[in-house]
């Protein structure tokens, strides 16, 4: 087998703005409780008007760097994956690298696939580490989600980012296997020039989520020749709270196991965001020899699937930046839903 | 060096003169100033003008105003230091005619505000900051000086009490002068309630958007007397200085060290110490800056202004008046105009003409007027003989 | 907001880079060309620290045109351990809770937005520490 490759620095950062799921439904007339039981949803992170999946970037890949310990200008590649990169026409990812001291010597790209898009990107990054393109390199997932006044999405679209530097060297979670599984599903999807995402209701559940997140896992675990018992973590991707829970009993993973990396019932769904910063909250505690099973899933639809394992390196960084838990629980400031259409842009000005 | 005299000054009602427009604002005060000395030709002019780009869409101001004024091929000069423009006019006027270059000129100054909308004011004025580190960050004028304030506040212990009561004493001062803007009175609980502006700055704490000018007729001091019977006023002293143009680079935040350089050099060339000066015109942009300026030209020890002016030291009848003409505050501020309406202030308390707002016995007085938060300042020191 | 006039500040504005004279150590942010304290005209590029100290603040309620829909926002002056002092908003904070004094961090923020189809400016803000 070839030489090890895998994450070498991770990072995370979200808003410290919340809105509950109460103040929501107030407006819309709806039912907060059953929301709040149905979709296992609490609260969701608010990007205030000057954060973006740019900015987001930007702090995670920081955090990223200190646990990593190198030189940004040895990264090779750098890319971002978002439903919502700030320009329509004009890289996130020439931004960030700028702004951590990665240029000029950089290959770039931004990506989209609804949810699944930072996974591709740490897939890609990894790929090229792999192939022995480059020393180092970046794969970030990230969003400021889009969600429709009223509709279920608003409940949940959320904000956050988590970056990954993959690379040889001082290695703090290997990769073992990774699995791909893709079909063309119109679940969910957002065209040219539109505000906000559309979706297709109950099909985006059975058809899509399910049938992709369970193709993917099991192939995945088929590929490993592993168990879901083999595990001490496992990271879904979270388009609420309820949903990762399930397809990880459906899968045969333990609410134990899945419950560190479960960050949707406060956090909301980032999107591209959601499983890859699971992972970083299972990293923040993970010790060596732990082995962790990740699946995201982007509508469209596919799934990303990765098997990483602690090293004996990851511990004496997990505390040197702020953890994931701690940017998720502490200095939070709840909006009204006033302030909060105010800073997603959500009210018509007429001038 | 020639000793330079002022034999004339004109100043008209200020305020949102919606009727008038950008030239006729400063033709009007320059020929009360060229009908005060009783001349009709000059030989150049300078002209004070911060903004006219953007408040009216004019630069080019020399040409027009010359060929406004009737005086078509003059040599005229626009002169900018954001609102230090225009002392720094007369600073020019001065220098022409000490040289021997000139004899007669005019030293003007003019700025029509209200063309534009609160926004955009606010952002012309802030273009007198620094764009790219201060401005860039959403830095206003207003919050410049708040942001000294601030550190005057913690460092000295200067009240909010102390602020307004600058903003009172100059609405006194101002409520005795027919050319102010706002010549009414305030109350200090009326300033402490006024709208926010920038924390710990209100309305009443800032001085106000204007349209006015004002202008000097200077010659040398020698031929004074051709051309007038009013008591001579011979200017003594000028001093010009400028500082970091972002107020974060400044030695210190609490102090405004080009203040202090050029009142130094003023006083140093007119051969006076600070005991000597009557009255000052200082530039209270912000109630703060009367504060901070009057400590800075030394009339008071840093951190000691705000008491004083409270304690009445700075009234008509006080120890050093500051602001009779009831400053920028109460006055008005067209920005460009300012610095040579403090100067007119000056010329009517040494002739005795300004009437209730005198200074008894005003033999010596000075004139303080400053661009941006701090980052230039000139200083005019002014004598009847 | 001009294109170049905005790129050629990035050094300064993303990674907060300054000048360092090569000869007295005097430190500049943003860069200059000849020393301010002693004449010299060489200079290395440094970073300016993550952490700064509130020297000074205000909280504007009526800004430019540009800054409408973040008031009323808090702007201060932290001094940084290179010697500098910058000029930033202060975000993510209780307004009455801002102080002289307190402990700040730099984070990349959107600093303005040129209406519904300009560019988009980037720069650092402060936030409370975490």
């Amino acid at each position: 087998m070839s030489k090890p490759v895998g994450i070498v620095g991770y990072g995370v950062h979200i808003p410290r703005y919340r809105i509950r799921v109460e103040e929501i439904a107030k407006v819309w007339g709806a039912d907060a409780p059953s929301y709040k039981r149905g979709l296992e949803l609490r609260e969701k992170s608010v990007p205030p008007p000057d954060c973006d999946t740019i900015t987001l970037s930007v702090e995670a890949t920081k955090r990223a760097l200190k646990r990593a310990q190198i030189d940004p200008a040895k990264i090779g590649a750098i890319y971002i994956g978002s439903e919502s990169h700030p320009y329509a026409v004009k890289p996130s990812g020439t931004t960030v690298a700028e702004a951590i001291g990665a240029t000029p010597d950089i290959h770039c790209a931004d990506l989209e696939f609804a949810c699944k898009a930072g996974s591709e990107g740490m897939y890609i990054a990894l790929s090229h580490v792999k192939a022995g393109e480059m020393e180092y390199a970046l794969g970030i997932a990230a969003d400021t989600s889009q969600g429709a006044p009223s509709d279920a999405l608003e409940y949940s679209a959320s904000a956050g980012a988590a970056a990954f530097i993959m690379g040889r060297k001082n290695i703090l979670a290997e990769i073992e296997y990774t699995h791909s599984f893709m079909t063309d599903t119109p679940d969910f999807w957002r065209r040219e020039h539109e505000f906000y995402p559309q979706h297709a209701g109950r099909y985006t559940g059975e058809p899509a989520y399910f049938k992709h997140t369970l193709g993917c896992a099991k192939a995945l675990l088929k590929k490993a020749g592993a168990e879901p018992g083999d595990f001490k973590y496992a990271v879904f991707h979270q388009p609420n709270g309820k949903f990762p829970m399930r397809v990880g009993k459906m899968l045969g993973f333990k609410t134990k196991q899945i419950e560190q990396g479960w960050l949707a019932p406060r956090l909301g769904n980032t999107y591209s965001g959601a499983s890859p910063m699971g992972l970083a909250a299972i990293l923040d505690v993970a010790k060596p020899g732990d082995r962790i099973f990740m699946v995201s899933y982007g509508s469209g639809a596919g799934s990303d699937g990765f098997i990483w394992k602690a090293t004996d390196k990851l511990p004496a960084v997990q505390k040197v930046t702020t953890q994931t838990y701690a940017l998720l629980d502490e200095k939070k400031f709840y909006l009204d839903y006033g302030t909060y259409a105010k800073f997603r842009r959500k009210i018509l000005k007429n001038y | 060096m020639r000793d330079v005299a002022i034999i004339g000054v004109g100043i008209q009602k200020w305020g949102e003169l919606w009727e008038k427009s950008f030239r006729d604002i400063f033709v009007e005060a320059a020929l009360n100033a060229l009908d005060d000395a009783k001349i009709d030709k000059l030989d150049s002019m300078y002209i004070g003008c911060m903004s006219s780009g953007l408040f009216v869409g004019q630069e080019h101001v020399a040409s027009v105003m010359a060929d406004y004024l009737g005086q078509r091929h003059l040599a005229a000069t626009r002169v900018e230091s954001a609102c230090a423009s225009g002392g720094l006019a007369l600073r020019c006027g001065l220098i022409e005619i000490a040289s021997g270059m000139s004899d007669l000129v005019l030293a003007g100054g003019v700025e029509k505000m209200t063309d534009v909308s609160g926004d955009g004011a606010t952002y012309a004025l802030a273009t007198a900051a620094d764009q790219e580190y201060e401005c860039y960050h959403g830095a206003t004028f207003p919050g410049l000086y708040a942001l000294m304030a601030r550190a005057h506040m913690k460092k000295y212990g200067t009240t909010r009490d102390q602020l307004a009561s600058v903003a009172v004493k100059n609405h006194d001062n101002g409520s005795l002068n027919p050319n102010a803007q706002y010549p009414f009175k305030v109350t200090l609980e009326g300033v402490k309630n006024s709208v926010m502006i920038a924390e710990p700055l209100r309305i009443l704490d800032c001085s106000p958007i204007t349209d006015g000018a004002a202008a000097l007729i200077l010659c040398p001091y020698e031929r004074a007397r051709e051309f007038t019977d009013k008591p001579v006023i011979k200017v003594t002293g000028s001093g010009h200085a400028t500082d970091s143009i972002a107020l974060h680079d400044r030695t210190s935040l609490t102090t405004l060290d080009g203040v202090k350089v050029a009142g130094q050099r003023a006083l140093k060339m007119a051969g006076r110490k600070l005991d000597d000066i009557d009255l000052v015109e200082v530039h209270d942009c912000f109630t703060i800056a009367e504060i901070i300026v009057s400590e800075s030209l030394g009339f008071f020890k840093p951190g000691q202004g705000g008491a004083a002016c409270e304690a009445g030291e700075t009234r008509i009848d006080g120890k050093i008046p500051i602001n009779p003409s009831g400053g920028l505050k109460s006055k008005g501020h067209p920005v460009g105009a300012t610095g040579i309406a403090q100067v007119v202030e000056i010329v009517h308390q040494l002739r005795g003409e300004a009437g209730k707002r005198q200074v008894k016995n005003a033999r010596i007085g000075m004139a303080q007027n400053m661009g941006g938060s701090g980052g230039s300042s000139v200083v005019h020191i002014m004598e009847v003989e | 907001m001009n294109p170049a006039r905005y790129a050629r500040e990035i050094p300064h504005r993303y990674r907060l880079e300054a000048a360092k004279c090569k000869k007295c150590g005097a430190v500049f942010f943003p860069h200059r060309l000849i020393c301010l304290k002693c004449g010299h005209r060489q200079f290395e590029t440094i970073k300016i620290s993550e952490h700064g100290k509130l020297e000074t603040f205000t909280v504007i309620h009526t800004p430019a045109s540009d800054f409408k829909d973040q008031s009323p926002f808090a702007l201060g002056i932290c001094k940084f351990p290179e010697g500098v002092r910058i000029t930033a908003q202060i975000v993510d904070i209780d307004l009455e809770k801002v102080r002289i004094g307190m402990k700040l961090q730099v984070e990349f923020r959107r600093i303005q937005t040129d209406g519904h189809a300009g560019i988009l400016s980037y720069g650092y803000k402060f936030v409370p520490v975490i």
